[in-house]
């Protein structure tokens, strides 16, 4: 798919973009509201052609990291590589080019299509933004194309969102974001917001395309079933920062850092015996506000296992077991505490803080 | 999981265990609402029962009539809405009750708790000024007794230093604290059906666990019949004891669960089943199963299976014949029952 690239008008020359450049880096970006630290020194990379799931609870600042990757948000700090590029300090004008390498799908199709114009109108928009086809007729092919891709007939081009099902609008979503044919789709909680049956259409869609398409994506959600299902690598956050990320059979199979284990197992399995038999981990309390974290681990108010060393020191993102982990109490063997295993006295008695 | 083990209200609901008679019995249960464009039927001729201390999943996609169903019950629907059917509580007859019958009722033996807990309480009292109320209005106990009840409330739900969180206002507690001080206000008067809309949508998977362990512990420990509201199956694994998918306003199938889940007989069911992705399920493993189409919006009931023109085992039977949700004996109770003339579990029809 990034042959492409080369052959449209308006990429700049001299543009050092290698081929092999990550479809995404993040060093050690850090988004402050005010006081409130969403995100606080994530760094990750999407290599081209690969699933990231971004993991988290509410709070945990996966959704501002999206916003990040594809410059809604300024960050305070740090770097946004896209495929090779450092887009973090590009002006509008100069970010331009650019533009074509990202494009993000959000939870809410009702609410991110503008209802003013058609679906035609819409899923063209980032090919008149950014100047690709040549002519009217070629875009209106382009936007053709593209909403079969999606499972869409051509005739609803002539359509507006309203006159569509919440699962076609999130279709019409990810026809405008792939119609330019970008290296990374920034999927932010797509399917969040609609019923099984078609978050079940838009699971399959996504997996086709991206099989077909061969796109990055950084698959933002808290639905780990889906996570499972699609990605093909895992981080976990845990208030604005990175707690755990490797490929996806680690994480699931064998996750070290005590929240990764918490999280697995409170989600619960579509499946009675399963879930009935399962050891779970009660966390106490809820996530910490962030905009005062918890000293040391920002985990150690909740973890089950924590230390006084979890309380005073912060634990740096080790790589151990071919995953990246930060906690003190995983050993560099890759042995240390399983959670599930721990009697937790209970779930709520004790206050956080 | 709880500390202690104060009194529920009055003491009612001391026995826990299943009696195997229904507290909660609901027959023909049909709702149709008046619009600008006629009339639209949401619940059609649904029948059920809940025993003390059983949890009852209702299961359905946003417009089968899930919530419909669970508001109709206390008579929470609003005037454009006409309920016919018989919703009996412990003999009480709540169809065509007076509001000021239902508001008796609602509170004391019937009582909600809904999805976004920060709606439902009222952000200038504090959560105990609120607990203290329902106390007051249902029990008629002195302010003091009340307040100190309000405490025994939250230390049951598990708060931390319930003591203090008592003079808190709702803004300063966590998403998951505000649900468990809803549960609260819920039980304050021992009611015997709990009806439980989305209880834990808008919470994360962590806090969700421990709500959903709060409430199958009260329940079993009360006495307290449960009627769940939700979409998600996982929190049917969970902690349902039966349940019932409804679709298009009608119950399309009831079972125990594991019996739901390890043989599903309606298409709509096994199709909801195949669209959630199981542990370990992988994307090259093959497709999620995907249900074509749309829910119908029915402005009458048609003689035929509401969900015929999506289904991949639909005949001319399904079309034309309305299936009844078999077997008819004994209606509210009946082990495995489902309405489809082609069930998935059969070679042929049954």
């Amino acid at each position: 798919m990034s042959t492409s690239s080369a052959a449209l008008p308006g990429t700049p020359s001299g543009d050092p973009t290698p081929e092999s450049a990550p479809a995404l880096e993040l060093e050690d970006l850090v988004m402050h509201f005010g006081p409130v630290r969403a995100v606080d020194g994530v760094s990750l990379r999407v290599e081209r052609g690969r699933v990231m799931a971004l993991v988290g609870e509410s709070g945990s600042g996966k959704s501002t990291v999206g916003r990040c990757v594809v410059r809604l948000l300024e960050p305070t700090s740090g770097t946004v590589r896209l495929a090779g590029t450092d887009v973090t300090a590009l002006s509008r004008r100069r970010l331009r080019p650019h533009r074509r390498d990202v494009s993000i799908v959000f939870q809410d199709p009702a609410s991110s299509l503008d209802p003013r114009l058609t679906v035609g109108d819409i899923v063209g928009e980032p090919l008149r933004l950014l100047r690709l086809g040549h002519s009217r007729r070629e875009r209106a092919n382009r936007v053709a194309e593209a909403l079969e891709n999606v499972g869409l007939r051509r005739q609803v081009a002539e359509r507006y969102p309203h006159e569509m099902s919440g699962g076609q609008r999130q279709r019409v979503s990810i026809a405008r974001a792939l119609v330019s044919s970008p290296t990374l789709l920034v999927a932010d909680e797509p399917t969040s917001a609609l019923d099984v049956s078609v978050q079940a259409s838009v699971l399959n869609l996504l997996a086709d395309l991206q099989r077909d398409m061969g796109f990055a994506c950084l698959f933002i959600t808290h639905d780990l079933s889906a996570v499972e299902y699609l990605a093909d690598d895992v981080a976990v956050m845990y208030l604005g920062q990175l707690v755990e990320q490797g490929p996806r059979e680690r994480i699931f199979g064998d996750p070290k850092m005590p929240y990764t284990q918490a999280l697995l197992s409170a989600a619960p399995l579509a499946n009675p015996r399963e879930q009935r038999a399962r050891q779970r981990v009660l966390l106490r309390g809820d996530i910490p506000s962030p905009i005062d974290p918890p000293p040391g681990c920002r985990f150690n108010t909740r973890c089950p296992v924590a230390v006084e060393r979890c309380v005073t020191e912060v634990p740096a993102l080790r790589l151990i077991a071919g995953r990246q982990v930060a906690c003190h109490l995983v050993h560099d063997d890759g042995t240390g505490p399983d959670v599930r295993l721990v009697e937790t006295s209970t779930s709520s008695e004790t206050l956080p803080r | 999981m709880l500390g202690s083990q104060p009194q529920t209200g009055g003491g009612k609901n001391a026995a826990a265990a299943s009696t195997g008679r229904p507290v909660l019995s609901v027959r023909d249960l049909s709702v149709t609402f008046r619009t600008e464009e006629g009339s639209v039927s949401a619940v059609d001729s649904v029948s059920f029962d809940v025993e003390a201390g059983e949890v009852l999943a209702v299961v359905g996609e946003s417009g089968c009539g899930k919530s419909v169903t669970a508001m109709s019950l206390g008579g929470l629907l609003p005037r454009s809405a006409t309920v016919t059917g018989s919703v009996l509580l412990e003999g009480t007859e709540l169809v065509g009750a007076s509001d000021r019958q239902l508001r008796g009722i609602r509170g004391d033996d019937l009582a909600y708790i809904f999805q976004e807990p920060m709606t439902s309480l009222n952000p200038v009292f504090t959560v105990g000024r609120q607990i203290v109320e329902v106390l007051r209005l249902h029990q008629g106990v002195s302010a003091r007794a009340a307040k100190s009840r309000a405490v025994e409330l939250l230390t049951l739900v598990g708060i931390p230093s319930p003591a203090r969180r008592v003079d808190e206002y709702p803004h300063q507690l966590s998403g998951g604290m505000r649900q468990r001080v809803m549960i609260a206000m819920a039980l304050a008067c021992g009611p015997k059906v709990l009806i439980a809309d989305e209880p834990t949508t808008a919470l994360d998977v962590t806090v969700q666990a421990a709500i959903l362990d709060l409430l199958r512990d009260l329940g079993k420990r009360l006495g307290t019949a449960i009627v769940l509201i939700t979409h998600d199956l996982g929190v049917v694994a969970d902690i349902a004891d039966r349940v019932v998918v409804m679709y298009a306003g009608r119950i399309v199938e009831t079972a125990p669960t594991q019996e739901l889940f390890d043989a599903p007989q309606h298409h709509y069911t096994t199709g909801l089943l195949g669209a959630v992705p199981t542990a370990g399920r992988r994307a090259s493993d093959g497709r999620l199963q995907e249900i074509p189409g749309l829910v119908p919006v029915l402005t009458v009931q048609p003689d035929a299976c509401t969900f015929a023109e999506r289904c991949p085992a639909a005949s001319d039977r399904c079309r034309t014949s309305r299936p009844p949700l078999a077997p008819e004996e004994n209606p509210g109770r009946t082990v495995h029952r489902f309405a489809c003339w082609h069930p998935a579990g059969s070679e042929e029809d049954r």
